[in-house]
């Protein structure tokens, strides 16, 4: 955490000589691509465009196929059907070992009988690189994620962090031009975790690979990257920039999946979006139909205390509970309808005693952001 | 801290409860040995003692007089020097057959999905419940003079006259590699499974062809498998009796086979025992340099 806050400090420390800022990343082109196992569709006409020196997450419950989809990508799950081109060439047919992708697995999967060293110069010796050469950019590697000097190290006597980091360093020393990874960072602690979304962030920034990142971490997903790809049963259900997504995700289930967030009930009469009892305006009203639900992200949620300058939407209720969160304040509220609702603010040193439970509240929400989606009934996850 | 104490339902309690929380440690630890009891009493009694009796058996003379004769003519007679050899000899070649048909045997069952390979292993398997001797007896039907095989083969005109496929070393290989087979499959198996898959998507997506893959990660890490498998399959091999002493025909002498004869024929107690005592001794050596050479190459403590 302390790096995110200071990321300058982050930057020296990782600088390294390894750094090529490359023009020559590669586009990925994935056209229908379909993967079934019997009845059950586990890819389902995907289409998706990585573009070059993007860092693009795939984001999505487990059973959502976006492991499938990167394995595909890499060569190890054969597609019934689709076409992925890496920049100009069509790859679909090509064993795995051909593609010249760097790929980082959940577990590591560094060979536990060789040595450091050893690990990292792997694709180096099959490239036939002259033995000196081959030190040289190990060490250089090692170095760009501060293991300089454990080339002699065995496997085992390395932390899960340093292990990822000799994953790291084995999957960029040859130069790829792809780097494909499996939830690198689930198997890390959580603080760790977080240093390492901000380090690997700077490690693409740096390298300029096309990186395709697979995480069910939403927040992961969001620190990290240049678009979110949403995948649901098989199909990417929304692509776009991590802000796009939070503040339009489209669609119930985008919705929740990303972030929290509480939704209500809206009925549409004559045009008049009515929920919780109040009346509600928004922005954008789902065409057609006379119902649809009421995205309330808990921290844009407000008290409504009379000091407000813009339109809001305005919402009665009662305090349930108040719970203390160390950074935010987590207020969960009971509206007028009966529906539940959760409020969040920051916390401050002087703050006053929060709401007691049974308390009447005014909360409220901008019309700006006031996000109507179309319901499509209680979202799986 | 301590000269507070604590009050528990009104006693004082000086150390905290530090001598009771050990002695519950203690209890515990009694308990768990109490279970192993029975099952050490019986090792004791059944093996340790007979062992003992025979390793002291074999430093007495026929008279009963302390002596080393019993070794002396072991190292004379270049009798035991060949049947030392035959044991060798086999139990080696049977160990390399089992090593050449178990390995590819168990590199399949560990790339099965899970539940094939499992309704496969019972297929691996199934000789173990079936007597030793039956199995035995099973291969004397095939192989011999007017058995199956030789009935066949000739009917096809293959061959015209009965082969001698039994009552020899080649018999005796054939039928000691199929009952030893499960020996060498089963750690070898285990030790296949618990490889990563994804070390070997790792080789490959860094470059490896396959066939590069399985020699420089696949391999490496089954070898102590291997080693365990293959040990196993040649240390039960040293002690076989039965079936080198059925499909053998007299022909194929190992060290168990003398014993026998030592005793049934000659009731030299004190030569088998010394027999005896020779095979464990090599049968331990083995073990401890399977064991040394295999942590030496930095094997064990793999994994993950």
């Amino acid at each position: 955490m302390r790096s995110a806050a200071d990321p300058g400090e982050r930057e020296a420390a990782v600088a390294a000589p390894l750094a090529s800022p490359s023009g020559k990343a590669l586009p990925i082109a994935v056209r229908r691509l379909s993967k079934a196992y019997g009845a059950v569709s586990v890819l389902d006409d995907v289409d998706l465009d990585v573009r070059p020196g993007e860092f693009l997450t795939l984001l999505g419950p487990s059973g959502s196929g976006k492991t499938t989809l990167l394995m595909a990508i890499a060569g190890f799950l054969r597609p019934d059907k689709g076409s992925i081109r890496f920049g100009e060439r069509e790859v679909v047919r090509l064993a795995p070992h051909k593609r010249e992708i760097g790929m980082v697995f959940q577990n590591y999967a560094l060979f536990p009988h060789m040595d450091v060293a050893r690990n990292v110069g792997f694709p180096l010796r099959l490239r036939r690189v002259p033995a000196t050469e081959i030190a040289r950019r190990v060490e250089a590697a090692l170095e760009m994620f501060q293991l300089g000097g454990y080339g002699g190290r065995s496997i085992n006597q390395l932390s899960g962090g340093q292990r990822q980091r000799v994953a790291l360093a084995r999957a960029i020393v040859f130069e790829p031009r792809i780097i494909l990874m499996d939830e690198p960072l689930s198997a890390l602690d959580k603080q760790l975790r977080e240093r390492m979304q901000i380090e690997l962030r700077q490690l693409h920034d740096r390298l300029g690979t096309t990186t395709v990142y697979v995480t069910h971490d939403q927040r992961e997903a969001l620190t990290m990257s240049d678009r979110i790809a949403v995948l649901d049963r098989g199909r990417i259900a929304r692509i776009d920039t991590p802000r796009a997504i939070y503040d339009q995700p489209g669609s119930r289930f985008v919705a929740e999946f990303i972030g929290e967030s509480s939704f209500l009930d809206v009925e549409i009469v004559d045009g008049v979006c009515r929920a919780a009892g109040s009346v509600v305006r928004a922005p954008k009203i789902p065409a057609g139909q006379g119902r649809c639900v009421m995205m309330l992200r808990p921290e844009r949620l407000r008290i409504l205390d009379g000091s407000e300058t813009e339109a809001m939407n305005r919402f009665d209720g009662k305090v349930q509970s108040a719970i203390y969160q160390g950074d935010t304040l987590l207020l969960q509220l009971v509206l007028a309808d009966g529906s539940q609702v959760g409020l969040r603010m920051a916390t401050r040193g002087d703050d006053a005693e929060p709401p007691a439970s049974g308390s009447p509240i005014a909360v409220g929400i901008a019309v700006g952001d006031t996000v109507l989606l179309a319901d499509e009934g209680r979202a799986r996850t | 801290m301590s000269a507070l104490g604590l009050s528990v339902a009104g006693e004082v309690v000086d150390d905290f409860h530090a001598a009771a929380l050990r002695r519950d440690h203690w209890r515990e630890r009694l308990g768990l040995a109490a279970l192993a009891a029975p099952a050490l009493l019986l090792v004791t009694v059944t093996v340790l003692l007979p062992v003992g009796w025979l390793f002291g058996l074999s430093f007495f003379d026929d008279a009963g007089a302390p002596s080393l004769e019993h070794y002396r003519r072991m190292l004379a007679e270049p009798s035991y020097g060949r049947t030392f050899r035959t044991t060798f000899e086999i139990s080696l070649a049977t160990t390399a057959i089992c090593i050449l048909l178990g390995y590819p045997l168990a590199y399949f069952l560990s790339q099965l999905p899970r539940r094939a390979a499992n309704l496969c292993m019972i297929a691996v398997l199934l000789p173990f419940w079936t007597s030793l001797l039956v199995r035995t007896y099973a291969w004397l039907v095939l192989l011999q003079r007017s058995g199956l095989i030789n009935t066949w083969g000739m009917q096809l005109g293959l061959w015209s006259e009965p082969l001698q496929l039994v009552h020899n070393v080649g018999g005796t290989l054939i039928g000691m590699v199929h009952i030893m087979l499960p020996f060498l499959v089963l750690p070898l198996y285990g030790t296949m499974r618990a490889i990563d898959r994804d070390m070997l998507r790792a080789a490959s997506s860094l470059g490896s062809t396959p066939a590069h893959g399985f020699w420089s990660v696949f391999f490496p890490l089954s070898l102590p498998g291997l080693a365990a498998g293959s040990a196993l399959v040649f240390v039960l091999c040293l002690g076989f009796y039965v079936t080198p002493a059925m499909l053998g025909g007299g022909k194929v002498t190992m060290v168990s086979n003398r014993i026998a004869n030592d005793i049934e024929l000659f009731f030299n107690w004190g030569a088998a025992s010394a027999l005896g005592v020779v095979l464990l001794v090599i049968t331990l050596v083995v073990l401890v340099l399977t064991a040394r050479l295999s942590r030496g190459a930095g094997l064990f403590g793999g994994g993950h």
